[in-house]
Formats: structure tokens, C-alpha cells, sequence
């Protein structure tokens, strides 16, 4: 760590008196550090909502069980739009390192479309499900149930509205380092809604239709 | 169907007439001071026209030692209001016994004791510790300012507007009557219908926000941001506190977000994470909530021990004793602060086993701790000692602390802890190693970094008084209530029966008045360093002849703190320039590279409380008016790419022609 601080950031000076200071300074950017730990600490609150439902999951109050209510066929297109849209998104990284701007914006915009779908049906199963009685005051399985797939469906849209606002602002300014950054963030935060779906696919929906 | 929609209750909500308190005397006669000393301040601050210099220079600015100030001083308004709630309550329980009902209606006095211990924690310890944290870090790393400006200053308006919303509570509904850490069923629907747990809710959710983003902040800062030379084990002790305490608040306030926000789904919408039918499970909040806030006592005290290393050193005139011992004693800590949470509900049937296990843990944490202690001793060893003010506040600590942390070592113990659990021996304990621990830490800082700040040193008698007050009055009330413990007298309670107890309440309450003279002489202490600030004068920057770099600048320094960036090679960075003939330098200047203010951190926050007290009251209209122009503030303010400017280097030649100036009126 120290050398690489060393050696990228201090450029030296001649005179002898400079043992106690340098002339000109760059202090390395730390926002994708920052954003890195923005992420770790959101996962804290996944992985609160991950316990919750693992210790209230199998809460049924009488009412319907995993098995009964979730529709894997439905889930599993869910899933391949949010995964394909991780894909998506990765081209339009790699576009935007070699500064096509157009080439950059058609895939940001197939990748929120991508997740426009995911949203849409995640609500139609949520709508399916409380219209069925199984809404989220029913029990405690489904509290914790409604309480992390819809945490992670908020995520989901406000990475839309920020992708959204990331084409305008690179549509205005073209691919500037600045731009670039931001595409790098929200690809580490489309990428680990990603990951956290993953999670939510295999403990909720795989595991709760198991008998 | 849109007449069924009563556009009143769309509007206001819960909220009604009835809500203001003018049947409380006491209530309404704090709401009239304040509304006078509300308008006197505004009147003054218009009348001297001080509005535009007002938001140019404070409310708006990024400049992370701006910020450090803010934080500290909205930290001494808190404490003023959270011990306001400690007289009373010290004042209920000494005279509420047998036929005498006391002043405070149950109703209120359980509000009082949820928010001094809310306001305690959240609103004067966090601000303090952020605030110092915020003020001395970029300068002990020889840092222009925090990683993210911006940020900095949104998260003070968050902590800030968090803590207007629990003020507000005072006039506008009510607060919890929960205790602070607001366990269900008591603290859902049916236990609390009213606003008082909503209010409790968002103002921390609101001031959390803060907390974390100021946490990622630091963390970023002190990674990225130190001076060429300094690596992690060169980093002054303060600075590594700062980096385990940050490291904790991002690892463990989003469990606190997560629960509230599960709590207020029971609330709001009905669905059962904490109740008790439906497959509910309170336990799971009592898990959740101390898994934050174990850590979160840690969040307070590493600081704290910072800050005594630092001064320690200082005032002995000496090098730390075992630095390395230190880092990792502080890492150890922070690492084992995770595995304690259950020790605060032994009692709540979790096993022998279980329970063993977190007693054992929660007696390890006292090495590392007692590692500390000693070495806090060997370095005051044939030191030159002075005793200042700051050295004051670290002895009366380490005497304090000690005595604090061995009744917590017996509260670790399971089967003493099921007769402690819930009593005044508990409550004795942690404000023995709170106020001993984090309130004597802040005030020595405070002390100690005060010249550093304002350029002039903070009177000496009054600082004697309000060490001598603070530390005896501590004791005056404290030891009476460790006594009422063992005699099983729980906590909480508003009224006694059996007046042989009375005597000991009395003497706490004498002991609470000795405490107020201590704040009161703190107060004195500001005021009249102020009037005496000539004489005071500190020319050098380096006025306790101290030893990190902060005390290489000038004090106050220039909003850029270091015309150049310092070069580290040793670990008492400053004291090692001062060893081997630094000059500083005179010429050569170059223009310095620095954020800009903004007004965005300020109005998002102020939104957010709004979009708070909207959902406080269940007002959906403001709520969602609220939330829609949050979002347009976040998005508007990411199109400004224009977020720096450069100090011309003929403005940093005039700020340091100055200096040389200052320095060499000294000699």
C-alpha cells in the first residue's frame, strides 16, 4: 500500500530541505473504494433480511407455504432477464472503454429494459400473490418473504432511475473519466443486485418449494 | 371513489390540535424559552446581517474542519437538552416516594428517560466523536480534506435535521415511552399506537444515513488520503482509532437501518416481523438491535482512547508507549466488539451454553483493553509530566474507566448478570465507562485540539472546575445507584414505596447538580476564553508542543491546511520534524487544487426530514411531495460537474507571508 502511494503520488524535489514536504501533491481517487464500501454495507442489510427470513421463513401462521404459492417457471424468467442484464451491461462497459458513446447508450439501454422486465413481472407475481390472499400481513413467512424480494426489487429500480440519468448526463458530457467512473459504480451495483438475486433465487424460490 | 378519500387526513394526517402539548405546564413553559431564545437568535442574526455569511461560509461548506465544528457544537446543544432529561429524571426519583407522586406523570417521565438516552447516544456522543474525528484526522494525515467533501457535509445535515426531528418531538406529538432501544411488542402498533416510536424511527433513520456515509467517507479518507511516507503503521494512534471506529459504524449501522426499517413496516403496514401472533419474532429484534449496538459503544469509546493516546504523549513529552501494542489492541477490539451482542439478554433463555460463550468473549475484550490502560501508564513513566487541562480529563479517565470496566467484567458473568440484569448496577456501569470513557475523552479533546481550531488556548480555571465538577459529581451520583443495584432496585421506575431507599436517590440527584456545575463551568469556560482570547493568543500552531502533524499548520489553519503536502518518516511525524531541523518553507507556492461549496447536501437533507416527519405522522401527500423532490434534488445535483476551484498561489503567498509574520512576532 505505502509503496504504491510512494511511487503514484509524490513527485520529488531536488532541494534538501524538501526531506518534510512534497511540492505537488495527487492524492489518489477513492470513490470506488467509497462505493465498494457503500455496497458491503447494503449487503449488511441483505443479509439482515436473508436471517430474518431464515429464522421466520417457515412461519406459516396457518396460512399457504413456499410451495404452494411460487411459480418457478415465472421466477426463472425473472432471473435469466436479471442475469442477461448483468451481460448487457458488461458489453456496454466494454464499449464505453473503447469511447463509443452510441455503442455505449444502446446497451445501458437494453440493460434497462432488461431490468424494466424483471421489475414488471416481480410486481405482477406480487400483485398475483396479495390478490391470492398472500400478502405480506399474512404470517411471518411471508413478511420476511415480501420484505427482502421487494428490498431488492427497490434496488433494482433506483439502479434504472440512476442508469436512466447516467445516459443523459452521457449523451450531454460524452464518455469523460468523470462519466466513467460513475458507469464503473453503477456497474459494481448493477452487478451486485445481481448477486444478491442469486441468493434470493436459491434460498427463497429453490429452497421454499421443497417439501 | 374519490370521495371516499378525507383530503384532511390525506393532508395532516395523524396530526391534530391535540398533539401540541398545552396541557403539559412544563412542556409549555420550555416550548415558550425556547420560541423567545429562537426568535432572539434569529433576530440577531438578521439584525448583524449575517444570513448570507451564515450559509456561504457555514451552512454550505465542505471544508471538513468547518464541518468538524458544526458537528461538535450541535453535540453541546444535545447535551444541554439530554442532560435537562437527566435532572429531571434524577429530581423525579429523588423525590417521588410513598404519598408523593413527584412532578413527572409516568406518561412523561417515560418519554424522558427514551430520550435522554436517544439523545445521549445518538445526538451528543456520535456529533462529538464525528466531529473530532472530522476535524483532526485530515490534518494528523496531512490531508487537504476528506475524500468526499460533499458527502461530509450532506451527512452533518442529516445527523442534524435527525436530531430536529427528535426536538420536535417535544412540541409537535410525543416521543417513545419505549426505553431506547425500543424492543417490541411494547414498541409495535398495539404496545405504542401513537407517534412517539415513529418519531424515534425516522429520526434515527435519517441521522444513520449520516452516520454510515460519514463512516465510508473517513474510512476512504484515511486509506487513500495520507501523506507520502505515512503507512499504516506510522499512522498517528488517533488516526487508527478513527479508522477501526469508522470501520465499525459502516459494518454495523446498516443492521440498525434494516431493523428499524422492519419495525416500521410492523408498525405502518401491519406485517409481522416482531409480533406476537402470525409467526412473528421478537427476539429477532433484540438480536438485530444489539448487534448494532454492541458495536456501537465501541463506535464511542475507540475514539476516546485516541484521543488519551494522543494527549498522553504529549503531555508526558514522550513517544507512545508500545504504538504497535495499541494498533492491535484497538484492531482486536474492534474485531471482538462483534461477538459480545448477547451479553446485554442473558436473561432472555438462550441457554447455558450460548450464553457462556458471549460471557467468556465479553471478558476477553478487557485485555486488550487493560493492554491500553498500561500502556497509557508506561508512557506517563518517568515522563515530564504537565498537568493541563487534557492530561486532567485522561487521569480522571483512566481512575474512572478502570472502576467501570471491572463492574462490567461482573456483569459478563451469566449467573451474576441474572441478578444485575435490568438494575441501577447496570445503569451505573455504563455510564461509568461512557461518561468516564467517552465524555471525559471529548471534553479532553475538546480542550486539547480547541487552540488548534480557533487559534487561541481555552481558559485554565474554568477547565479545572469542569474536570473537578464532572469527575466528583460522576461519582456523587453514580456510586448510590451501583448500591440501589445490589439492593435490586431496577431501572426506569418513576415511583417508590419504600422510603429507606430515598436517602441514596437524594444523594444521586446532589451528585446530578455537581455534574450541571461541571457542564455550567464548561460554559463559563467557552465564554470566557472567548473574552480573553488576546491573551490566549497561540502564534505557533503548536501551542502544548505536541506531536503530529496537525500541529505543523498554523492554528486555525488555512482552508488548506498544508501549503505543501508533508513528507512522513517517523510515527510522531511533527515531533520527528522538529528533532531534525525542518524549515518551513517560505517560497515557491503553487496554486492548490480544492472543492466547492454547495448548498445540495444541505437541501436533500432538509427533504429528508420532511419526507421523516411526513411518514411520522402518516401524512402521505407530504411524504410523497417530499420524495419526489428528493429525487429531483439527488438528480439535479448529479448534473453539476463544476464541484472545485483552484486557491491562486498568490492568495497561498499572502496566507503564509502571514504566518511567517505570526511566528516571528512570537520569538
Amino acid at each position: 500500500m505505502s509503496e504504491i502511494s510512494h511511487n503514484s503520488a509524490a513527485t520529488m524535489d531536488a532541494s534538501p530541505s524538501s526531506r518534510y514536504f512534497v511540492r505537488e501533491h495527487h492524492p489518489e481517487n477513492g470513490t470506488l473504494l467509497g462505493f465498494w464500501m457503500y455496497l458491503m454495507s447494503d449487503c449488511l442489510i441483505f443479509a439482515c433480511l436473508f436471517a430474518t427470513y431464515a429464522v421466520l421463513g417457515r412461519n406459516y401462521a396457518g396460512g399457504p407455504t413456499g410451495a404452494e404459492l411460487f411459480d418457478l417457471p415465472l421466477v426463472a424468467i425473472n432471473t435469466s432477464l436479471l442475469l442477461l442484464s448483468s451481460i448487457t451491461y458488461g458489453f456496454a462497459m466494454l464499449e464505453m472503454q473503447k469511447q463509443k458513446v452510441r455503442t455505449t447508450l444502446i446497451w445501458l439501454a437494453v440493460t434497462g429494459l432488461l431490468g424494466a422486465g424483471f421489475i414488471y413481472l416481480e410486481l405482477y407475481e406480487f400483485v398475483h400473490l396479495i390478490h391470492e390472499g398472500a400478502g405480506p400481513q399474512r404470517s411471518g413467512f411471508l413478511t420476511s418473504f415480501f420484505a427482502l424480494v421487494a428490498t431488492h426489487g427497490l434496488h433494482v429500480s433506483f439502479g434504472i432511475v440512476w442508469l436512466i440519468t447516467l445516459m443523459f448526463q452521457i449523451n450531454k458530457h460524452g464518455l469523460t473519466p468523470e462519466n466513467g467512473r460513475r458507469l464503473m459504480c453503477l456497474s459494481m451495483f448493477w452487478h451486485f443486485l445481481d448477486v444478491v438475486w442469486i441468493g434470493v433465487f436459491t434460498f427463497v424460490y429453490l429452497m421454499g418449494v421443497l417439501p | 371513489m374519490l370521495d371516499h378519500i378525507d383530503m384532511t387526513k390525506l393532508i395532516f394526517g395523524r396530526l391534530s390540535w391535540e398533539a401540541i402539548p398545552f396541557h403539559e405546564p412544563i412542556l409549555l413553559i420550555t416550548f415558550i424559552g425556547v420560541l423567545i431564545g429562537g426568535i432572539a437568535v434569529l433576530g440577531a442574526v438578521s439584525y448583524f446581517r449575517l444570513w448570507g455569511p451564515l450559509w456561504r461560509d457555514w451552512i454550505t461548506s465542505i471544508d471538513h474542519k468547518k464541518i468538524g465544528i458544526m458537528y461538535v457544537i450541535l453535540g453541546i446543544v444535545m447535551l444541554l437538552r439530554g442532560f435537562a432529561d437527566a435532572l429531571m429524571m434524577r429530581a423525579q426519583q429523588a423525590l417521588s416516594f410513598g404519598d408523593s407522586a413527584g412532578f413527572l406523570p409516568p406518561h412523561h417521565y417515560d418519554q424522558v428517560f427514551t430520550a435522554h438516552g436517544v439523545i445521549m447516544i445518538f445526538f451528543v456522543a456520535m456529533p462529538l466523536v464525528t466531529g473530532l474525528m472530522n476535524y483532526v484526522v485530515p490534518l494528523q494525515i496531512g490531508a487537504r480534506d476528506v475524500a468526499f467533501p460533499f458527502l461530509n457535509n450532506f451527512s452533518f445535515w442529516m445527523t442534524t435535521f435527525g436530531a430536529g426531528l427528535v426536538m420536535a418531538s417535544l412540541f409537535v406529538g410525543e416521543f417513545a415511552r419505549t426505553g431506547w432501544l425500543a424492543y417490541p411488542p411494547l414498541s409495535g402498533i398495539l404496545g405504542s399506537p401513537d407517534v412517539g416510536v415513529d418519531y424515534y424511527i425516522w429520526s434515527l433513520q435519517i441521522a444513520g444515513v449520516g452516520t454510515l456515509l460519514s463512516g465510508i467517507n473517513l474510512i476512504a479518507t484515511i486509506v487513500k488520503m495520507r501523506a507520502p511516507g505515512m503507512n499504516m503503521m506510522k499512522m498517528p494512534v488517533f488516526t487508527w482509532t478513527a479508522l477501526c471506529t469508522n470501520v465499525l459504524i459502516v459494518a454495523a449501522f446498516p443492521i440498525l437501518t434494516a431493523v428499524l426499517g422492519m419495525l416500521s413496516l410492523d408498525r405502518m403496514f401491519g406485517t409481522n416481523f416482531f409480533t406476537n401472533d402470525l409467526g412473528g419474532n421478537a427476539m429477532m429484534y433484540v438480536n438485530l438491535i444489539w448487534i448494532w449496538g454492541h458495536p456501537e459503544v465501541y463506535i464511542l469509546i475507540l475514539p476516546a482512547f485516541g484521543i488519551f493516546s494522543e494527549i498522553v504523549s504529549t503531555f508526558s513529552g514522550k513517544r507512545l508507549f508500545g504504538y504497535t501494542s495499541m494498533v492491535y489492541a484497538t484492531v482486536v477490539i474492534t474485531i471482538l466488539s462483534y461477538l459480545v451482542w448477547l451479553h446485554h439478554f442473558f436473561t432472555m433463555g438462550s441457554g447455558a451454553s450460548v450464553n457462556s460463550f458471549f460471557g467468556i468473549t465479553t471478558m476477553i475484550i478487557s485485555i486488550p483493553t487493560g493492554a491500553k490502560i498500561f500502556n497509557w501508564l508506561f508512557t506517563m513513566y518517568r515522563g515530564r509530566i504537565r498537568f493541563e487541562v487534557p492530561m486532567l480529563w485522561t487521569i480522571g479517565f483512566m481512575i474512572t474507566f478502570v472502576i467501570g470496566g471491572m463492574t462490567g467484567v461482573m456483569l459478563a458473568v451469566p449467573p451474576a448478570d441474572f441478578v444485575l440484569h435490568n438494575s441501577l448496577f447496570l445503569i451505573a456501569h455504563f455510564h461509568n465507562v461512557i461518561i468516564g470513557g467517552v465524555v471525559f475523552g471529548m471534553f479532553a479533546g475538546i480542550n486539547f485540539w480547541f487552540p488548534k481550531a480557533f487559534g487561541y488556548k481555552l481558559d485554565d480555571f474554568w477547565g479545572r472546575c469542569s474536570f473537578w465538577f464532572w469527575c466528583i459529581g460522576f461519582w456523587v451520583a453514580f456510586t448510590p445507584l451501583y448500591v440501589l443495584g445490589f439492593m435490586g432496585v431496577t431501572r426506569r421506575m418513576s415511583h417508590f414505596e419504600d422510603p429507606s431507599l430515598q436517602i441514596w436517590f437524594q444523594i444521586a440527584a446532589f451528585g446530578a447538580l455537581l455534574i450541571a456545575a461541571g457542564i455550567g463551568s464548561f460554559i463559563i469556560q467557552l465564554v470566557v476564553s472567548y473574552l480573553r482570547r488576546d491573551k490566549l493568543r497561540d502564534t505557533t500552531g503548536d501551542p502544548w508542543g505536541a506531536r503530529t502533524l496537525e500541529w505543523s499548520t498554523s492554528s486555525p489553519p488555512p482552508d488548506y491546511n498544508f501549503a505543501f503536502t508533508p513528507r512522513v518518516h517517523d510515527n510522531d511525524a511533527w515531533a520527528d520534524m522538529k528533532a531534525n531541523g525542518y524549515t518551513r518553507p517560505q517560497d515557491g507556492f503553487v496554486p492548490i487544487h480544492m472543492p466547492k461549496n454547495t448548498g445540495a447536501g444541505f437541501i436533500i437533507a432538509a427533504l429528508s426530514a420532511v419526507i421523516g416527519f411526513g411518514l411520522i405522522w402518516q401524512m402521505w401527500l407530504l411524504a410523497g411531495a417530499g420524495f419526489i423532490a428528493l429525487m429531483a434534488a439527488i438528480i439535479t445535483h448529479t448534473f453539476n460537474y463544476k464541484r472545485d476551484y483552484y486557491i491562486s498561489a498568490d492568495d497561498v503567498v499572502l496566507t503564509e507571508a502571514n504566518r511567517t509574520r505570526l511566528l516571528d512576532s512570537h520569538v
